[in-house]
């Protein structure tokens, strides 16, 4: 396929707690907890940041980056399960605050985590076919675990953006492949405001089996093995499932370093693998294999086989800031300040 | 143009008049004024009547012949107008009375300013007084109207050095005043440490820097000059009545810190009347908010820019102590904030303080008298001149 | 406030579209349909073309609001703020991203895009701008990285 990505930007909100502070309230050993979720960290929004503003963000820093002319994105697709419209698009407000809107097609993607991997997929088909010039994906979500829920410690906020395009491509997407079956690991039903899920269901059924079996599919159909790539990226719901699902595929830990930053910033869902894929494209060099492999729950896997161009070493990073600097950075929040942000606190009705 | 006089003047007390209705307090004031006139209402010709904003706070608009109506006075078939223009809507319909006397339209008008704060919550008194600003490109971006002249206050400080010492005590000085009027809202007194430390609205103010919501209504009966001796001893002549706008939103200000429509209507009132600031013996000033204050001292040229927060802190302001007495009544700081009545009360302030009748906080020997109001941050403004006829 | 009234600005809100007066250059934010610069104005009719602000400016003045306006309860104390943009007009926004105190008179910002409000739980949401602390937002590129590993969680938080 002669298309890819063509510029990215990924965006994370200022705000961050840590496990040992979501402990203290409810009187669980926060710091072993964090440690056994390789969590250290997670986001939080502000109280006026939600999928939208973030998804925003995400690409106003992509579109500068890659000097892309907004009237050209044909195709604007938001993956997220914290659309902030149960109906009504996010991506329509997205395309708006941009300046891409009419004359492109949109629309909101949701599956569980990986919705923005598989925006990827619809986008690199219409650009591929010759159908729209540029398309994004964006993958972002201001995910909420139930109060005192183990989601609680890791589900966080954040999102990345990816112009998929023919010119200038700094990551061609050689190719893509899905894994999809009924399995339901996690779920949240229509009017429910915190997400259910299986437990340890969530684990060997559902994450290592999807993640495992994409993951050699795309090797059978690229022709691949492990230490082709430079830099590999999955699905990151914690720190440990990643960490684990590479070993047994074969992966070492300066493959996956740059791909992981669950640790750092918590779990941001449709955001997750995708921020890791832009930190890897923050210091990849030109020439490198880079192997993607997303996971949604309910559950699905798509996997990606790209190789970064010539145009990566001329790519301008400049505008907006680099994954490393939301990793690094942040303020801490206070579990009070964090429930009042997260609207856990009741007001008076309105 | 014929010279304009008030004959009589009339005022109900400010307050949370909780048991009294909007119709009831405006027509307590208007019939005051018309007996202080000794007028008999088959002389009027019209009411003015300002108020802000009815609609939204009492769900009533058409408010001026409901007022005429429960005065007893629908029978005269009089022509009755509401004047809105914000919290300048009780100076600016005193500017139409005048003109419809000056012009020779009417021979005698009742000028009214009421308004009613009190039967909607403070939130939604707030959004409101809002509505006075720019709704569309302040308002809907979280700006208050405390926030707005809170932004003002910030950059005079940064611009001139004005403490929060001297901002506190504008409020000082009001309540001063204030606790010597019977109509006030607010008759305790303030201290400086206690209005920094009043919780915080929008730094740099407190809740002690900001006028009240209060109920309350205020009216005077205006007449030809050349006819007010027939009617009392003691008329006060209109020397000047100007109004004067500019831009709604105070990022769009030439000045952040100046009030060009105070400027403007100043410069325009003084050069009606023939008078100098250094005339004027006793003056109400916009005092809603306390940095509102030194910004009206300095626009409208009783001190030089950024001279004003010493003024006030130096307790140069108050009767007896120089040559001009600010804010005599107690200003909306301490007398109240009823929004559409505050401009029309200024005058009744000042008509009494020209006529001798202040009593505790007469400023002995006031001749020359001036009232400013302002509508919003400063899209409107409003200068009007007294002075003792004999 | 209505649907349709917030609607219908939303390209002001959302992308800071402002007009530039073709007579006299001046740019002007909201957009204006006279030129109140030009000494006849009536040259300026029909001559206001669009312009699109970059959204970075300064702080010239600010306050930080306790007593929100209506709506904006859950987001005290927050930073009000009048912003000078670099192609001249002023605007007010919150300024986000910032603790209150470190905000100051003369701070770099820019533009970025947040909720201003929404009508209760069941309502639309309204979206636009406010700002941001410019920080490092605009520094230069960013290609080369220290040779060290960043930090990667202990071994014993792998387990």
């Amino acid at each position: 396929m002669e298309a890819g990505i063509v510029s990215y930007g990924a965006y994370v909100p200022r705000y961050r707690i840590t496990p040992e502070e979501i402990g203290r309230v409810w009187g669980v050993d926060g710091v072993a907890m964090g440690q056994g979720l390789n969590v250290h960290r997670k986001s939080v929004p502000a109280p006026d940041e939600d999928t939208i503003t973030i998804s925003t963000e995400a690409l106003r820093i992509a579109l500068v980056r890659g000097g892309i002319n907004p009237q050209e994105i044909g195709a604007l697709y938001v993956g997220s399960e914290s659309h902030p419209y149960a109906v009504k698009p996010t991506a329509t407000v997205v395309a708006q605050a941009i300046g891409a809107t009419p004359n492109l097609t949109a629309a909101d993607f949701e599956f569980a985590c990986k919705a923005g991997t598989a925006a990827i997929q619809s986008c690199l088909g219409l650009v591929a076919s010759g159908m729209i010039k540029y398309g994004v994906a964006i993958g972002s979500d201001t995910s909420q675990g139930a109060p005192g829920d183990a989601l609680e410690y890791s589900a966080s906020a954040g999102g990345a953006a990816f112009v998929i395009g023919r010119d200038r491509v700094i990551a061609y997407i050689r190719h893509t492949l899905s894994y999809t079956t009924d399995t339901p690991d996690f779920w949240r039903r229509e009017g429910q405001r915190y997400p259910s899920h299986g437990g340890r269901f969530t684990g060997e059924p559902a994450y290592f089996r999807h993640v495992t079996e994409c993951a050699r599919a795309m090797f059978d159909r690229a022709g691949t093995e492990p230490k082709d790539y430079a830099h590999v990226v999955f699905h990151q719901p914690n720190g440990k499932f990643p960490q684990r699902v590479g070993k047994q595929l074969g992966f070492t830990d300066a493959q996956m370093r740059y791909g992981l930053v669950t640790p750092y910033i918590g779990n941001t869902y449709s955001g997750a693998a995708l921020i890791g894929l832009a930190n890897v494209l923050d210091v990849a060099q030109p020439g490198q294999r880079v192997l993607v492999v997303g996971y949604g729950s309910g559950a699905g896997s798509d996997a990606f086989d790209l190789e970064t161009t010539d145009e990566l070493a001329r790519f301008d990073h400049s505008y907006g800031l680099p994954v490393q600097e939301f990793l690094d950075n942040g303020v801490e929040l206070p579990y009070a300040v964090y429930a009042k942000f997260r609207g856990k606190i009741n007001m008076a009705e309105e | 143009m014929r010279e304009v006089a008030i004959l009589g003047v009339g005022m109900t007390r400010f307050g949370e008049l909780w048991d009294r209705s909007f119709r009831e307090i405006g027509i307590e004031a208007g019939l005051q004024a018309l007996v202080d006139a000794k007028l008999s209402s088959a002389d009027l010709g019209a009411l003015y009547l300002g108020n802000m904003a009815s609609g939204s706070l009492i769900s009533q608009e058409h408010i001026a012949p409901l007022i005429l109506d429960y005065a007893g006075l629908s029978g005269r078939h009089l022509a009755a107008v509401r004047v809105e223009a914000g919290s300048a809507s009780g100076a600016v319909a005193l500017h139409q009375g005048y003109l419809a006397v000056a012009s020779g339209a009417h021979d005698f008008v009742v000028v009214g300013g009421a308004e009613k704060l009190t039967d909607v919550p403070e939130a939604e008194a707030d959004r409101v007084v809002g509505g006075t600003a720019d709704h569309e490109w302040e308002a809907v971006f979280g700006a208050t109207l405390p926030g707005l002249w809170a932004m003002i206050a910030r950059r005079h400080m940064h611009d001139f050095g004005t403490t929060r010492e001297q901002l506190a005590s504008v409020p000082v000085h009001d309540h001063a005043m204030g606790s010597k009027n019977p109509n006030a809202h607010y008759r305790n007194l303030l201290t400086v440490e206690g209005v920094m430390k009043a919780t915080p609205v929008a730094e740099p103010l407190g809740m002690l820097d900001c006028a009240p919501y209060s109920d309350g209504a205020a009216a005077v009966v205006l007449g030809p000059l050349d006819r007010a001796r027939k009617f009392t001893d003691t008329p006060v002549q209109i020397s000047a009545s100007q109004l004067a706008c500019d831009v709604m939103a105070v990022h769009h200000r030439r000045e952040i810190t100046t009030l060009d429509s105070t400027v403007v209507a100043a410069k325009r009132a003084f050069a009606q009347a023939h008078r100098l600031p250094r005339d004027v013996n006793v003056a109400e000033i916009f005092d809603a908010y306390s940095i509102s204050a030194l910004v009206a001292m300095e626009d409208l040229g009783f001190v030089a820019k950024g001279e004003a927060g010493p003024e006030f802190a130096e307790g140069h302001l108050a009767p007896g102590a120089g040559k001009l007495a600010v804010n005599t009544s107690g200003g909306m700081k301490a007398q109240g904030r009823p929004f559409g009545a505050v401009g029309v009360a200024q005058a009744v302030e000042l008509v009494r303080q020209l006529r001798g009748e202040a009593k505790e906080r007469q400023q002995a020997g006031a001749r020359v008298a001036l009232a400013h109001d302002v509508g919003g941050t400063g899209a409107t403004s409003v200068v009007h001149i007294f002075e003792r006829v004999n | 406030m209505s649907i349709a009234r917030f609607w219908r600005e939303s390209p002001r809100r959302y992308n800071l579209g402002g007009s530039q007066c073709a007579v006299c250059s001046t740019v002007y934010f909201p957009p204006r349909s006279v030129c109140p610069s030009c000494a006849n104005h009536r040259r300026s009719i029909g001559k206001m073309e669009p312009f699109t602000l970059s959204g970075d400016g300064e702080v010239v003045t600010f306050s930080v609001i306790h007593d929100a306006a209506e709506g904006f309860e859950m987001q005290v104390p927050y930073v009000l703020a009048i912003v000078k943009t670099t192609e001249g007009p002023m605007l007010t926004g919150q300024v986000v991203d910032v603790a209150p105190g470190d905000v100051a008179i003369g701070l770099k910002v820019r533009a970025t895009f947040r909720k201003l409000r929404e009508e209760g739980r069941a309502g639309v949401i309204h979206y636009g701008y406010k700002f941001a602390p410019m920080d490092e937002w605009h520094s230069g590129p960013r290609r080369t990285r220290d040779p060290e590993p960043s930090p990667v969680p202990p071994e014993s938080a792998r387990a």
